[in-house]
């Protein structure tokens, strides 16, 4: 980080402002701490063999596919004042739509049947999230309670779509699109971008982006306003299910194995803390798909430093509670207070840089 | 005797009598329509047992009501602890955790041998310092309710896989077992014995104090009041940041509650223990009347909204036909017509 400080000012303080910033700089701190356990953790070499990148960052960015994914559709929904506790379930479901087909398909191994598992998978999800849509838009429910009953049927649904089996299935072309690698990169990971890059210009060159901000800063406003809430709810959360089905369909393809039990299991924690430290305000409002694509490779960094240091992969949703519990504080009123107060006497505009533990170190440079 | 001669009396105080039951309904709707849900939570449970006893017979007897408390002993104390919470507009994701966490560090600490009687002290102390955190965490940093205690349930889930990911069991001769054993009350004919267990008795007074706290104490009436209307409610000069705090920490010390006497029921703990069963106690809590906005509800109601699920999977057990797999999509299910149902009412008291 030290390198920034010969970029100018305002150059950095532009940076230091982002909400993602302190996502970056905790990713360098978590890679900081794995180069200390092992000096050669950052090393990516070519496999000869194949023309693969291999190394811990490969496996980093290709973790973060499915978290980006689900990532992305929560950053819309609490966009609008919501929040999608079904993003989960919704991935193991499409994971055992679209391993049971494959098992049950005639010629397993070619395209055809992938991209019918694919599409029927993708179908099902984003009736899923349509069902929350409604449940959200038009019947007028609280959106946690519609979707915590989608957490929960929804891994029912997976578990009689299976009939509470494992289902494992072989199909080449449909574990490529999780395990392959294009020009070196994994797909995965290309194809997550990908499809941000598609969302990210669908809701920033039109006006959509700014009427899901308008829908959840102020419903009744927007309405008057013209903006038709309603349609825009009920999208938003087809789009999160749909992506929460992209993410259900990348993890399955790894292991080829729908673990209906497992899969996507406790993932909406994921979605929600990768939101919030993409400065995502839960109160909803705004939405920075960027930041959420950094909180995506946060977890994933944490996820893997976790297991590196050796701690069960079990227990990590203590660590992210803890993270999500100190990133709340940090956007509550009160402890901003607390900051401000300390800190007027020496800088007069601290509120923003004062948004992470860690600004008293980084200030000193600056 | 006079009390026949007076017609307008009977309407007033004796609603069972000579205008009869359509008369004493329309009323009480008329009068309160949040009544509706847990009106139709009675009718639904009546109509269980009458269904359950037609179709597979042996539901109406002592054997399988002991059965049906005794099973879900736990699950009552949780629907009371959860309607505190919802009474005020919050809602707590951390229950299932919190047993998990409580129960698999309450069964090691006594197989270390600790105090059984202070393990389940702790057991209960744990879940208590959770509701704290949770509690505090809304009231004073004004983190939403369901985020709060969703990174409570992470938390607690995770800490209960740290310490263990495999079964611990409860050692034979633990006193802590005392709490599940089943004791005779009436010895009837067969194995129709009426049959209670000290956790039964435990979730019995909870269910009491919990009525008299609720319904006969400013407390209570603060908790409801809070659900009302927050901000009217602070300028009554009522307690409202010690209240909020507090029903958080009911809820998180019920949850310990219910972890021990899960635990001395069944002897084993693990990490995976409790997984979805805060959906149950929202569904027996909704089931039972209380509306998810907060403000309406009766503790007795969730009673039977915890009743309405155990027997239902005593139904879906005893049918043989229905897979174990769809029970939480049918919970789920009756939760959401009972939230729709909500919404009607609610719709027409506006």
């Amino acid at each position: 980080m030290n390198t920034q400080t010969t970029g100018g000012m305002t150059w950095l303080t532009d940076l230091v402002r982002r909400p993602f910033f302190w996502g970056i700089v905790a990713i360098f701190a978590l890679l900081a701490l794995n180069v200390v356990k092992d000096p050669s953790y950052l090393a990516v070499s070519l496999n000869p063999a194949n023309g693969h990148l291999v190394g811990n960052m490969v496996d980093i960015i290709r973790a973060s596919a499915p978290i980006i994914m689900i990532a992305i559709g929560m950053a819309l929904v609490i966009a609008t004042g919501g929040i999608d506790l079904s993003v989960g379930s919704i991935m193991a479901v499409s994971g055992a739509v679209s391993m049971e087909f494959l098992k049950s398909a005639s010629d397993t191994g070619s395209g055809g049947a992938m991209l019918a598992a694919v599409g029927l998978a993708l179908i099902v999800s984003a009736v899923l999230g349509a069902v929350n849509g409604v449940l959200v838009a038009y019947v007028g429910l609280q959106p946690f309670i519609s979707t915590l009953v989608m957490m929960l049927a929804g891994r029912g649904l997976a578990k009689v779509i299976t009939g509470g089996q494992n289902t494992a299935a072989s199909n080449d072309p449909f574990e490529w699109i999780a395990n392959g690698f294009l020009i070196g990169l994994p797909v995965v990971f290309l194809l997550a971008i990908l499809i941000v890059v598609i969302v990210g210009l669908v809701v920033r060159r039109s006006a959509l982006g700014l009427m899901i901000e308008a829908t959840g800063i102020n419903p009744k406003a927007s309405r008057m306003a013209g903006i038709k809430p309603k349609g825009l709810l009920l999208t938003v959360y087809i789009v999160s299910g749909l992506l929460a089905g992209v993410a259900g369909i990348m993890s399955v393809g790894t292991v080829m194995t729908v673990d209906v039990s497992r899969t996507g299991y406790q993932m909406e924690l994921d979605a929600i803390l990768a939101v919030v430290i993409g400065g995502t305000s839960l109160a909803g409002g705004k939405f920075s798909l960027g930041g959420a694509v950094v909180g995506a490779l946060l977890i994933a960094t944490l996820d893997k430093t976790i297991l590196f240091l050796g701690i069960s992969s079990s227990a990590t949703p203590a660590f992210k509670a803890i993270v999500i519990v100190v990133l709340c504080l940090l956007q509550s009123e009160r402890v901003r207070s607390w900051f401000v107060r300390r800190r007027r006497p020496r800088t007069p505009e601290p509120i923003q840089s004062s948004s992470s533990t860690e600004s008293t170190k980084q200030e000193v440079p600056a | 005797m006079t009390d026949v001669k007076t017609p307008e009396s009977q309407t007033l105080d004796s609603p069972t009598a000579a205008t009869g039951f359509a008369g004493w309904f329309r009323r009480i709707l008329s009068t309160n329509p949040s009544a509706l849900p847990t009106i139709a939570a009675v009718l639904i449970f009546v109509a269980m047992v009458i269904y359950g006893e037609v179709t597979y017979g042996r539901i109406l007897q002592f054997n399988t009501m002991s059965n049906l408390l005794i099973n879900n002993a736990h699950l009552i104390v949780l629907a009371v602890a959860m309607t505190f919470v919802i009474l005020t507009g919050g809602i707590d994701l951390s229950v299932g955790a919190i047993i998990a966490f409580s129960s698999v560090a309450g069964v090691m600490l006594s197989s270390a041998g600790w105090n059984p009687y202070l393990v389940i002290v702790l057991m209960v102390a744990f879940g208590a310092v959770f509701g704290l955190i949770s509690g505090i965490l809304i009231q004073y940093f004004n983190v939403q309710p369901f985020i709060a205690t969703l990174a409570m349930m992470f938390l607690a889930r995770g800490l209960a896989s740290l310490l263990s990911t495999v079964p611990e069991r409860l050692s034979d001769e633990s006193p802590i077992r005392w709490l599940g054993t089943q004791l005779k009350v009436i010895d009837g004919e067969k194995v129709n014995d009426l049959v209670v267990t000290p956790g039964v008795v435990i979730a019995a007074i909870v269910v009491i104090v919990a009525f008299v706290v609720l319904h006969r104490t400013r407390t209570g009436r603060t908790v409801y009041a809070i659900g009302g209307s927050e901000s009217s409610t602070q300028l009554m000069g009522l307690p409202v940041p010690r209240t909020k705090v507090l029903v958080y920490v009911i809820s998180g010390t019920l949850s310990g509650v219910a972890a021990v006497i899960y635990t001395s029921r069944l002897g084993i703990a693990q990490n995976i223990t409790g997984i979805g069963w805060e959906l149950d106690a929202i569904a027996a809590t909704v089931i039972g009347g209380t509306l998810l906005t907060g403000g309406y509800g009766y503790v007795l109601g969730s009673v039977i909204g915890a009743l309405v699920l155990g027997l239902m999977n005593v139904l879906i057990t005893r049918d043989g036909g229905i897979r174990p797999e769809m029970t939480t999509i049918i919970t789920g299910g009756i939760l959401l017509v009972f939230v729709l149902l909500q919404r009607v009412v609610s719709r027409k008291r506006e």
